[in-house]
C-alpha cells in the first residue's frame, strides 16, 4: 500500500476576479521510504497541492482525496489532522529566514513541536532531544546553539534547524517545499545531501517540491512534472532526464545550463509566461507556449497516459509515443507530427 | 550592550527634560500677560504692581531668573505658587495620584479590551463580528470624551441612583491607600470613559498588526508543526503583533498623564490636567513649570519603559 495516495485533487481559491484554479485534478502516490519529486514553475500548483493535503489552506475550495495510511486527510477532523501534522507528516519550507519564529529560541521551537504532540515529555527530555537533533543535522556545539535565536544562525544553519524540527518525532513522510531555493549554491548541495542521508537513515518517504530539475537529479526516485495545476509527465528519474516525452519537460531540461539538452551554444528558454489560473487556456494549457502545438492541442485536454513501451512513464501530450528523448530522431517525429517547425 | 543602551536613553531623557524647562520658561515670558498685574488685581496702583513684581523676582533679567530656577530645581525644589505660596512639589504630589490612577487603570482596561477585540477581529476578518467591532470602534473614537463621560454619568450614576441602586458613587477621588475598593468604585466610570475612546485605536492597531503577522511564513510553520490554532494565534501571532501596540501604549500613557483634563473634570477627580489649565489661566509660572515637567517626565519614563518592554519581547533588540 502506498504511504500517501492522492486522487483527483483540485484546489481553487475564490477571488474577486474569479475562481483561481490552482490545482485542477492531481493524482500521485508516495511509497514508504521513497522520494517523489514534484517539479514545476511558480504557480504550477505544486506547493498549493501539498498544503491543501495538510489542511494549511483553510480558505481554499478542495476536492478529491488524499489517503495517508488509509485515512483521508481531506476528510479528517481538524484535531486528528493537527496530530498528524508535525509528527507523522512534517514540512520543510523554502525560506528558513522567515519560516522560523524570530522571537523564540531555536531550541524552544523544536521542544514546542515535541510538547504539542506529547504533553507528557518533560522539559529536560525535550531539550535533550532538541540538542540531539541539532547535532544530528550538523550544527556545531548544539548544546549551546539550542539557546540561540534564529537571527544568530546563518541561512544554512537555519535550514538545518528546520530539518531537525521536521525530524523531531520520526515522521513517515517529509514534505520538502523548495528546501534549497533560498540558499547559496554551495550550501544547497550540503542541505540536499543532509536531507537524503537522513531520509535513508530513518527510512522516511520524501515529497520534494522544486522548480529546479538540477536538484531532482541527485535525489528523486520518481519525478512528476506539473504545469498549470495538472501533472504533464510522470516517470522515474532516468526516464525524465533521458527520455522526456512532454515538450514542457523537454523545455525545462533544455533550460538547465550544461544539461543533456544543451550540447552546444545557448540555453533555450521556454517562450512566454505561465498562464493565468483564472482563465486557463482550453485544451492543453501549455499549447500557447509549445513549439509543436497541433490543432488538437487547443481543442482537447490530453489525458495523462502511459507512453507505450516505456514502463511506468506517463505523459499528457498529443504527440506520438515515439517522440521521446532529446535526440534528433525524436525531434524529427515531433516536427513531422506538428507539421514542421513553428 | 543593553545596559549601555539604557544609560544612553536615560541621558537622552534628561536632555529632553532640560529642553522642556528651557522652552516653557522662555515661552512664558514671550507670551502676553503679566502675573504681577494679575495678582495685584484691577484696583492696584502701579507701585503695588511693581512691589509684587519685585517680590516675585520678576524684575530681574530672564536669564538670571532661569538660572535661579534651575539651581533650585537641581536641589529638588519646584518653587512656590505665585498665588498662594504653596509648594509646587506638594501641589503636584496631590494632583498626580488621581491622574495616574485614572490613566494607568484606564490603560489596563483599554489595552485588554482593545487587544482582545483586535485579535478576534483579525482571526475572523471580514466576518459580521469583525464589521460590527469596526463600527463600534469608529463610534467610540468619534465620540468626544465629555459626551461619553456625561452619558455614563447620566445613565449609570444618575438613573441608577434615582432607581435606588447607588452602585456608582458621585464625583470625587478616594486615594488608593485610604480604601482600595472605594478607589476602584470611584474610578470605574472614568476608566470606562477613557477606555471607550482609546480601545478603538488599539482594536484597529492590533487587528492590522495581527493580520500582517498571520500572513507570515512562521505562522504557517507553526500550523505545519501541529500547534493547536489557539496557541498559533496567541503564542506565535499575538506575541509578534504586540510590538507596535506596546509602543503606542507607551506614547498614549505618557501623553495622557498631562492630557486627561476632560475626563478629570467631568468626574471631578482633580488631577494634573486640571492643574495645568488653572495654572495657565492664572499665569502661575512655578506651577506651570512643575506640572509641565512632571508630564514631560511621564512621557519620557513611559517611552523608556516601552524600550525595556521591547527588549523583553524581542531578543534582536536585546542582543543587537
Amino acid at each position: 500500500m502506498s504511504l500517501l495516495e492522492v486522487k483527483d485533487l483540485t484546489v481553487g481559491f475564490p477571488t474577486a476576479d474569479g475562481l483561481v484554479q490552482a490545482v485542477r485534478g492531481l493524482s500521485f502516490s508516495v511509497e514508504p521510504g521513497r522520494t517523489l519529486a514534484i517539479v514545476g514553475e511558480s504557480g504550477s500548483g505544486k506547493t498549493v497541492s501539498t498544503q491543501a493535503i495538510l489542511g494549511l489552506l483553510p480558505e481554499a475550495d478542495i476536492s478529491g482525496s488524499a489517503l495517508f495510511e488509509g485515512a483521508d486527510l481531506l476528510r479528517l477532523d481538524e484535531e486528528r489532522l493537527r496530530q498528524i501534522r508535525g509528527s507523522e507528516i512534517s514540512v520543510i519550507f523554502q525560506d528558513p529566514l522567515t519560516s522560523l519564529h524570530p522571537l523564540y529560541k531555536v531550541g524552544w521551537q523544536i521542544t514546542e513541536l515535541i510538547h504539542v504532540h506529547d504533553a507528557g515529555v518533560s522539559r529536560a527530555q525535550a531539550r535533550r532531544r532538541a540538542v540531539e537533533l541539532l547535532g544530528l543535522v550538523g550544527i556545531p556545539r548544539p548544546d549551546r546553539r539550542v539557546d540561540d535565536y534564529p537571527h544568530q544562525f546563518s541561512g544554512g544553519m537555519r535550514q538545518r534547524a528546520m530539518i531537525a524540527m521536521a525530524l523531531a518525532l520520526n515522521p513517515k513522510l517529509v514534505v520538502a517545499d523548495e528546501p534549497t531555493t533560498a540558499l547559496d549554491a554551495t550550501v544547497q548541495a550540503q542541505i540536499l545531501d543532509l536531507i537524503t542521508r537522513l531520509q535513508r537513515e530513518f527510512d522516511i518517504a520524501l515529497l520534494l517540491i522544486t522548480h529546479d530539475l538540477g536538484v531532482v537529479a541527485g535525489v528523486a526516485d520518481e519525478v512528476m512534472v506539473m504545469y498549470a495545476g495538472l501533472p504533464v509527465e510522470r516517470a522515474d528519474r532516468r526516464t525524465i532526464y533521458y527520455r522526456p516525452h512532454h515538450p514542457y519537460t523537454k523545455g525545462l531540461l533544455e533550460s538547465i545550463p550544461g544539461s543533456t539538452g544543451v550540447r552546444k551554444g545557448r540555453l533555450r528558454p521556454i517562450p512566454g509566461q505561465p498562464p493565468s489560473m483564472i482563465a486557463v487556456p482550453p485544451g492543453c494549457a501549455f499549447h500557447p507556449r509549445c513549439r509543436y502545438a497541433m490543432p488538437v492541442c487547443a481543442a482537447e485536454l490530453p489525458p495523462l497516459a502511459r507512453v507505450t513501451g516505456d514502463g511506468d512513464h506517463a505523459s499528457a501530450c498529443w504527440l506520438p509515443h515515439e517522440a521521446v528523448g532529446l535526440g534528433e530522431e525524436a525531434e524529427a517525429v515531433r516536427l513531422r507530427a506538428s507539421g514542421g517547425p513553428a | 550592550m543593553f545596559r549601555r543602551f539604557l544609560i544612553r536613553r536615560v541621558l537622552l531623557g534628561v536632555v529632553v527634560l532640560w529642553l522642556v524647562t528651557l522652552g516653557t520658561f522662555f515661552m512664558f515670558f514671550v507670551a502676553p500677560g503679566d502675573p504681577a498685574r494679575t495678582l495685584a488685581g484691577r484696583q492696584a496702583t502701579p507701585e503695588q504692581v511693581d512691589l509684587i513684581r519685585r517680590d516675585l523676582g520678576l524684575d530681574r533679567p530672564i536669564l538670571v531668573q532661569y538660572g535661579d530656577y534651575m539651581g533650585r530645581l537641581l536641589h529638588g525644589d519646584l518653587g512656590k505658587s505665585y498665588f498662594n505660596g504653596e509648594s509646587v512639589g506638594k501641589l503636584v504630589a496631590a494632583d498626580l495620584p488621581p491622574t495616574m490612577s485614572l490613566v494607568l487603570g484606564g490603560a489596563v482596561l483599554w489595552f485588554l479590551v482593545g487587544v482582545s477585540a483586535g485579535v478576534l477581529s483579525a482571526t475572523r476578518a471580514r466576518s459580521l463580528l469583525d464589521r460590527a467591532m469596526t463600527f463600534l470602534a469608529l463610534a467610540g473614537v468619534s465620540m468626544p470624551t465629555f459626551v461619553i463621560g456625561l452619558l455614563l454619568l447620566y445613565l449609570l450614576f444618575f438613573q441608577l441612583t434615582k432607581a435606588g441602586l447607588p452602585i456608582f458613587p458621585p464625583d470625587s477621588y478616594v486615594d488608593l491607600s485610604e480604601n482600595p475598593a472605594e478607589w476602584a468604585r470611584h474610578l470605574i466610570l472614568p476608566w470606562i470613559t477613557l477606555a471607550t475612546v482609546q480601545a478603538a485605536t488599539y482594536l484597529r492597531l492590533t487587528r492590522g498588526s495581527m493580520l500582517d503577522v498571520l500572513g507570515e511564513d512562521y505562522i504557517r510553520t507553526a500550523r505545519a508543526k501541529g500547534v493547536p490554532e489557539r496557541r498559533v494565534i496567541v503564542r506565535h501571532g499575538l506575541r509578534s503583533a504586540l510590538t507596535p501596540v506596546v509602543s503606542q501604549l507607551g506614547v498614549d500613557v505618557g501623553t495622557l498623564i498631562g492630557g486627561v483634563v476632560v475626563t478629570e473634570s467631568v468626574f471631578g477627580l482633580g488631577g494634573v490636567g486640571q492643574a495645568v489649565v488653572q495654572a495657565f489661566v492664572s499665569s502661575d509660572l512655578p506651577v506651570i513649570m512643575g506640572v509641565v515637567l512632571i508630564t514631560a517626565a511621564a512621557v519620557v519614563v513611559a517611552n523608556l519603559l516601552v524600550d525595556v518592554a521591547y527588549a523583553f519581547l524581542d531578543a534582536r533588540v536585546r542582543l543587537a
